[in-house]
């Protein structure tokens, strides 16, 4: 008798161990969540949360466990949170990732252990080309094709000539390149700033002035775009050179930004007035969640990969040991983004639209953004013939 | 021609920028003999003073000389309760015991301001472009802070040099435990120049600010530069900070400026521009680098010990 109830005890633990270690659905999400751009990670995390509200907390009918790791702007720091979150948390994905040098540094450890990757912003060139990964999938850009939008919707302008200045990191180099790539008429000089800390941009706004350009274009994200924006006006710039702009403007910088905003164009795969059903209830409920708090681009982007873990995870019925299958689901893209349908590129990055943004007073006289039109539909990155992987 | 003129005054600008906030460190450093790593967040609260002071009174000026006064009470107390305690430790304990209040500050910061960052709006007046000389137009703002911090150092140097606090502070400077034993009061002494210190970098916060955001650990950036200019100008001496102070900021703006150009001649125009950011941030180390060697004790040291 006694020794039944031992084997039966036994057996209880035997089967009960293993069901343990697969019971939930574990997510790691590095983003930024210290120092000046914390702003941005927080709202990355916010609509994360919001898409396990929609979703239900569970994905295949287990529980989903978060674990959020803050990179500090720093990849080296990137590189360990990511490290410590695929070798002793064992997630079955890894998400989040505002910046190409974070990424970048983060990349190679993800793709070794075989965890599915899915970068909520940053998108460098290499990634989209020889880097390009079958566990890698983006729910952003690359980042060259948000500034060649922006570089089209020059010429459509007619702008003749232009002065490019960004920040020196990969970002910064893509996004110089993606105009430069599309735009048609003359660049008249190019400016790279230390990244992140030069905040005074006289030097090279002196530069601009007087190269006699008849445009600017910056790629400035998170507080630097409001810097940026604050001396361009004070320099008296606004009245004389059009400035035109790629993640410079948004929903975060906004509020600080106000008027010196007010007419400068941008690019963006997603503005929040898109005309589809789950975008409507994405901002509503966003706001709803977080009174106060309007939701970002990037946010747009955690909520659309929070969709599409779940698509891959809802496809093998929380099995996560059946990769080849989640990766086949994903590739579909078959979840109902916000920014409206898109699929993917043989290189795991979305072929999807541009639209032209711009900052407008709405009927409470708060300043917010507006879709005016489409730049270009369909747009694939101009990488994906480097990437080797087969659609 | 025009474009060097513009450029030069760039650079002078950020570098009397850089002296308001390195006049106090090297006084503290100076005369108390005490490393203070949190003076970077001082020059933060002085904007945060300003930007909330600004939205209360509605009034630029007003808003201002409110924070200025509010960063000298917070330096005050600052010492008062805490920095008092450490004088008589060595440099470690100071490092450890100011970085920590870095950590605080920034932290407090976040409780009561929120981590968004806060902007301080320029009236009017202040945002035109001024015309300084035919075809020559300067933001009114960035002049204005020309004309400020020359003001300054001006009354510092009448401070100093002429009244009987400076020649003590003068005195404090090149041999701390004789004026103790001459019997000034040099508790007194230690919280003036304290506060001073951080009125100083409270200004230079928040004149910062209007250019920048506002926003937390603004101080910690530029803070490592003030330590540069404090060593290249000599610990402790006021002209010494002031000159190496327009000498940084000089070669800063105009190596940002210029250097991109000059490597273009010799490197391709993708390298050069890469290359360039990376080298003109490093000319300033470079420059200290040199002045350690050649003068170990700066340009202007403060007295001979």
């Amino acid at each position: 008798m006694k020794t039944a109830f031992w084997l039966a005890g036994a057996t209880v633990l035997a089967l009960a161990q293993p069901a343990l270690a697969g019971d939930t659905i574990k997510i790691g999400f590095v983003s930024t969540f210290s120092g000046p751009t914390a702003v941005i990670g927080n709202d990355m995390r916010n609509s994360f949360e919001l898409a396990l509200d929609h979703i239900g907390r569970k994905m295949g009918g287990k529980p989903v466990e978060v674990i959020y790791e803050d990179d500090g702007q720093k990849p080296d720091v990137g590189k360990q949170k990511t490290e410590k979150l695929i070798q002793s948390d064992k997630v079955d994905f890894i998400v989040g990732y505002i910046w190409s040098n974070v990424l970048l540094a983060s990349l190679k450890t993800a793709v070794d252990s075989k965890t599915f990757l899915i970068s909520a912003n940053a998108g460098p060139s290499q990634l989209a080309g020889e880097l390009c990964s079958p566990y890698v999938f983006s729910t952003s850009w690359q980042n060259d094709q948000t500034p060649q939008a922006v570089g089209t919707y020059m010429n459509q302008k007619g702008v003749k000539s232009v002065f490019l200045i960004g920040p020196n990191y990969a970002a910064g180099k893509d996004m110089l390149a993606g105009v430069k790539s599309t735009f048609k008429g003359e660049v008249m000089g190019e400016e790279y700033t230390v990244w992140p800390s030069q905040l005074d941009f006289s030097a090279e706004l002196t530069k601009a002035k007087n190269s006699k350009a008849e445009s600017i274009f910056v790629f400035y994200p998170g507080a630097a775009g409001v810097q940026f924006l604050n001396q361009y006006a004070q320099a008296g710039l606004k009245q004389q050179i059009p400035l035109y702009t790629a993640f410079t403007i948004d929903e975060l910088s906004l509020p600080l930004q106000k008027e010196n905003a007010l007419g400068v164009p941008g690019a963006q795969q997603w503005v929040n007035d898109l005309p589809f059903p789950e975008n409507k209830k994405f901002v509503e409920d966003y706001r709803k969640k977080y009174p106060g708090l309007r939701p970002t681009f990037y946010g747009a982007q955690s909520y659309d990969a929070a969709q599409l873990i779940n698509s891959a995870v809802v496809a093998v019925k929380g099995d996560t040991s059946k990769k080849d299958e989640m990766k086949a689901e994903m590739q579909k893209a078959n979840f109902k983004s916000v920014r409206g349908p898109f699929k993917y590129g043989n290189n795991h990055i979305p072929i999807q639209n541009f639209y032209l943004q711009d900052v407008v007073k709405d009927a409470d006289g708060q300043l917010s953004l507006k879709t005016m039109a489409t730049i270009v539909k369909d747009d694939q990155d101009r990488y994906a013939s480097k990437c080797p992987m087969k659609k | 021609m025009l474009v060097l003129i513009e450029q030069s005054l760039n650079g002078l600008q950020f570098g009397l920028l850089l002296f308001l906030l390195a006049a106090g460190l090297t006084l503290v450093f100076g005369i108390m003999d005490f490393v203070n790593l949190a003076h970077g967040s001082l020059y933060m609260m002085g904007a945060y003073f300003a930007a909330t002071f600004v939205a209360w009174t509605g009034s630029f000026l007003l808003g201002v000389v409110l924070a200025l006064g509010a960063t000298l009470l917070l330096g005050i107390a600052l010492e008062f309760v805490a920095l008092r305690h450490l004088y008589g430790r060595d440099h470690l304990d100071q490092v450890l015991a100011t970085f920590g209040l870095i950590l605080f500050f920034n932290d407090a910061v976040r409780l009561i301001w929120g981590p968004a960052g806060l902007v301080l709006p320029l009236p009017a007046w202040l945002t035109v472009p001024v015309q300084i000389m035919p075809g020559v137009f300067y933001p009114a703002y960035r002049l204005s802070i020309i004309v400020v911090a020359l003001a300054v150092a001006a009354m510092l140097y009448v401070v100093v040099m002429r009244t009987r606090v400076g020649m003590l502070i003068r005195a404090g400077a090149s041999n701390r435990e004789m004026i103790g034993a001459l019997g000034i009061n040099i508790k007194l002494l230690f919280t003036l120049v304290f506060g001073l210190g951080a009125a100083l970098a409270g200004l230079a916060g928040l004149m910062q600010a209007p250019i920048l955001t506002v926003q937390i650990g603004m101080g910690e950036n530029i803070l490592i530069l003030a330590f540069v200019i404090i060593v290249i100008g000599g610990i402790g001496s006021i002209r010494g900070a002031f000159l190496a102070a327009i000498f940084v900021g000089m070669i800063d703006t105009l190596g940002r400026a210029f250097l991109p150009d000059l490597l273009r001649m010799v490197l391709s125009s993708a390298a050069a521009s890469t290359a360039a950011p990376a080298l003109s941030s490093m000319l300033i180390y470079l420059l200290m680098a040199i002045v350690l060697v050649l003068r170990p004790e700066g340009l202007f040291p403060a007295a001979r010990r």
